[in-house]
């Protein structure tokens, strides 16, 4: 069994023809149904992938099925296009399922969308075996390496600040302070994480409004802010405002009501909103915009040392997968030489039946059929061994020309004469 | 023989702590090195003290020394609770360090040994060993406070490489420390409940005293937690309060 892989992604493909050759989860589960043998379509935003398992023209079909679907760009799509094969194919998935060929390197989104794309893939032994080590492999490098855990943009340091503070988000409460779109982006990783967004305070009410209903929240004039401060768990910070908004004697008040909960503040804004010395507070954490850059670069450097760890726990899973398929040539030989000695067994158990009493021709039948698997069980774990190594298929060879399997036994034949 | 156990017990705690270390760096394989270091190590002493407690016909760690290596399976064993989660580990960093000097002082004390015999009965096990809990406890919450005020701290001066490691969350460790505390507080005063039932008049001594004062202190600062004095102030007085628990412990189970 070939395994081929033929795709574009973002490396090569502008956005125009990846729109192209998109497709939904329902299209993406019909199309691989409809390529026939075991076949698996990845589709996000940044790439397509057809995973073709079979021996004979998979990569024509593949190449002909995404000609289709680019339509007036067939022209543009051969140069962007990618194929693989076999122990590549395997690599090539698996570092997709880790992350590291995504725009972002180790980006979560994309363990999910390989998972989606398995579940509803038509699938047989060979991909399900593929797909299962590559979400393996996804895993493993999440856990083993800090590749995905660092944040790649401002709002989302703010929210990995936030789960350093309060751990879980679930039922953790925020204020918003403007409506613009930076507010509305670090709301949204907050609440991608479990946070609700209580409120939503701008100086007018109508801007509030907008973004509280897109979020369901509450909407509020900025003069209103002080009983939210008591309730709030993380404040995010981005208006217009060309001075502060909330002063240090405001946050000390809100925080006798809170006894005792931490605080965290983050100051999206420029000129800043925040007074710089709440940080002082007891309890009160505050960032500004320079603060969070600062931890983007840093933890963005640590993800490009996280992604060499990660490359080299994908080569060895991937060298496991090559040799795992490799496995596979010598399966036939290895099931025609158990088939050839059970067939001797047999036919020698066959003559000796009538001599032996029904206890005794099941105790010969158990010692022999001991015999044959302990005197199997080497030759078949050394074979598969040594497929996985450029001899593998001499050694296959030898075993069929020593045992003459595929050829009509003396015995067989003299039976077949009588 | 099976006092060899002491050895690998020591080894693995040894390496978790150096391994902890390592983690600092960043989540990886010293971590898992570290947690399995805690795991095998700990199993290790459990196989020892079991050996110990089948060897002996009574109570066998009424020595300091036995106390003490009593003391470190306590430790060990809780932080064990919340450690398995990768988010809690750093948590060692506090502990294990600790556990592996208490338990070599415990093996040159001889506590490791398969010694005398002691008869004192299952009363006075039972009060140890309710006793040494809530103080295995206490260092746990002690610990726990020592590290959500170097987590402050890194939050506070807005280390840049805050993201790079794996602290426990500062809310979740006011609450978990708070949390010890009041687990400890009650097996404390089960212990002294079983041991008044031998306690005869002219009994009182200055360890007793000292304890008292430990459990009125860590009662007081669950009081004032449920008054709102949580986070920094509540954690300075947490790990404040070891030095009182270190006292006691001294005076009551550890000297000679």
């Amino acid at each position: 069994m070939k395994l081929t892989l033929v795709g574009v992604s973002h490396h090569d493909a502008p956005v125009e023809l990846r729109e192209r050759v998109a497709l939904g989860p329902r299209a993406a589960s019909e199309l691989a149904a409809r390529l026939g043998g075991e076949a698996v379509v990845l589709s996000t935003c940044n790439r397509t992938e057809l995973y073709l398992a079979r021996d004979d023209h998979a990569e024509e079909v593949a190449v002909e099925t995404l000609t289709t679907l680019a339509g007036e760009s067939g022209g543009e799509l051969e140069a962007a296009l990618y194929r693989l094969r076999d122990e590549a194919a395997a690599l090539h998935l698996f570092r997709v399922a880790a992350g590291l060929d995504s725009l972002v390197p180790g980006e979560g989104e994309i363990l999910g969308q390989v998972r989606a794309a398995y579940t509803s893939g038509a699938t047989g032994p060979f991909l399900d075996r593929l797909f299962r080590q590559a979400l393996h492999v996804g895993r493993r490098v999440r856990v083993e390496t800090a590749i995905g855990e660092s944040p790649s943009s401002v709002p989302a340091a703010a929210a990995a600040l936030a789960q350093q503070v309060f751990g879980e988000l679930a039922g953790r409460s925020v204020l918003l302070l403007g409506a613009g779109k930076m507010s509305e982006s670090a709301a949204r990783n907050l609440v991608s994480r479990g946070a609700r967004i209580e409120a939503v305070a701008n100086r007018t009410l109508e801007h509030a409004e907008e973004l509280a209903r897109k979020l369901r929240a509450r909407p509020l004039i900025l003069g209103d802010i002080a009983p939210e401060l008591a309730i709030a768990d993380v404040v995010i910070a981005s208006t217009s405002a060309p001075g502060l908004v909330v002063g240090r004697a405001a946050v000390a008040a809100a925080l006798r009501a809170r006894r005792g909960r931490p605080l965290l503040l983050v100051d999206l804004a420029v000129p800043r909103d925040l007074d710089p010395t709440i940080n002082e507070l007891d309890g009160c954490f505050l960032y500004d915009v320079d603060d969070l850059e600062a931890v983007v670069t840093e933890t963005l450097s640590g993800r490009r040392s996280e992604a060499a760890r990660a490359e080299r726990l994908v080569a060895d899973e991937a060298d496991r997968f090559r040799g795992w398929q490799a496995s596979l040539d010598v399966v036939p030989t290895i099931a025609s030489l158990r088939g050839l000695v059970e067939e001797i067994r047999d036919r020698e158990l066959a003559k000796a039946g009538s001599r032996l009493s029904e206890s005794e021709r099941r105790q010969v039948e158990s010692v022999t059929s001991q015999i044959l698997a302990k005197l199997l069980h080497l030759p078949t774990i050394r074979m598969k061994e040594a497929a996985a190594a450029a001899d593998g298929v001499v050694y296959a060879e030898v075993v069929r020309h020593l045992f003459g399997l595929g050829e009509r036994s003396p015995e067989r034949a003299e039976e077949e004469r009588s | 023989m099976a006092e060899l156990l002491v050895l690998p017990a020591l080894l693995a705690y040894g390496e978790a702590a150096v391994a902890y270390v390592r983690e600092l760096r960043g989540p990886g394989l010293a971590g898992r090195l570290a947690i399995w270091g805690v795991r095998l190590g700990w199993l290790a002493q459990t196989a020892l003290l079991a050996g110990q407690a089948l060897a002996a016909d009574g109570f066998p760690w009424r020595t300091w020394a036995g106390s003490l290596n009593l003391f470190v399976w306590l430790v060990v064993g809780a932080y064990l609770i919340w450690g398995c989660t990768p988010r809690y580990r750093l948590l060692g960093l506090a502990v294990m360090p600790l556990a592996a000097v208490l338990l070599a002082l415990a093996w040159a004390g001889g506590g490791t040994g398969f010694g005398p015999v002691d008869r004192s009965g299952a009363v006075l096990a039972l009060h140890v060993g309710l006793m040494l809990a809530g103080f295995a406890g206490l260092t746990l919450a002690a610990g726990m406070s020592a590290l959500y005020l170097w987590q402050e701290r890194r939050l506070k001066r807005h280390e840049r490489r805050l993201l790079r490691v794996r602290f426990p969350p500062l809310d979740a460790l006011d609450r978990l420390g708070g949390r010890a505390v009041a687990v400890s507080l009650v097996l404390l005063v089960l212990g002294i409940g079983v041991g008044a039932s031998r306690f005869e008049r002219g009994d009182f001594d200055a360890a007793m005293a000292a304890t008292g004062v430990v459990i009125a202190f860590y009662a007081t600062l669950l009081v004032l937690r449920h008054e709102g004095w949580r986070g920094r102030r509540a954690a300075l007085l947490g790990s404040g309060g070891f030095a009182l628990v270190a006292v006691v412990l001294a005076l009551t189970h550890f000297a000679g």
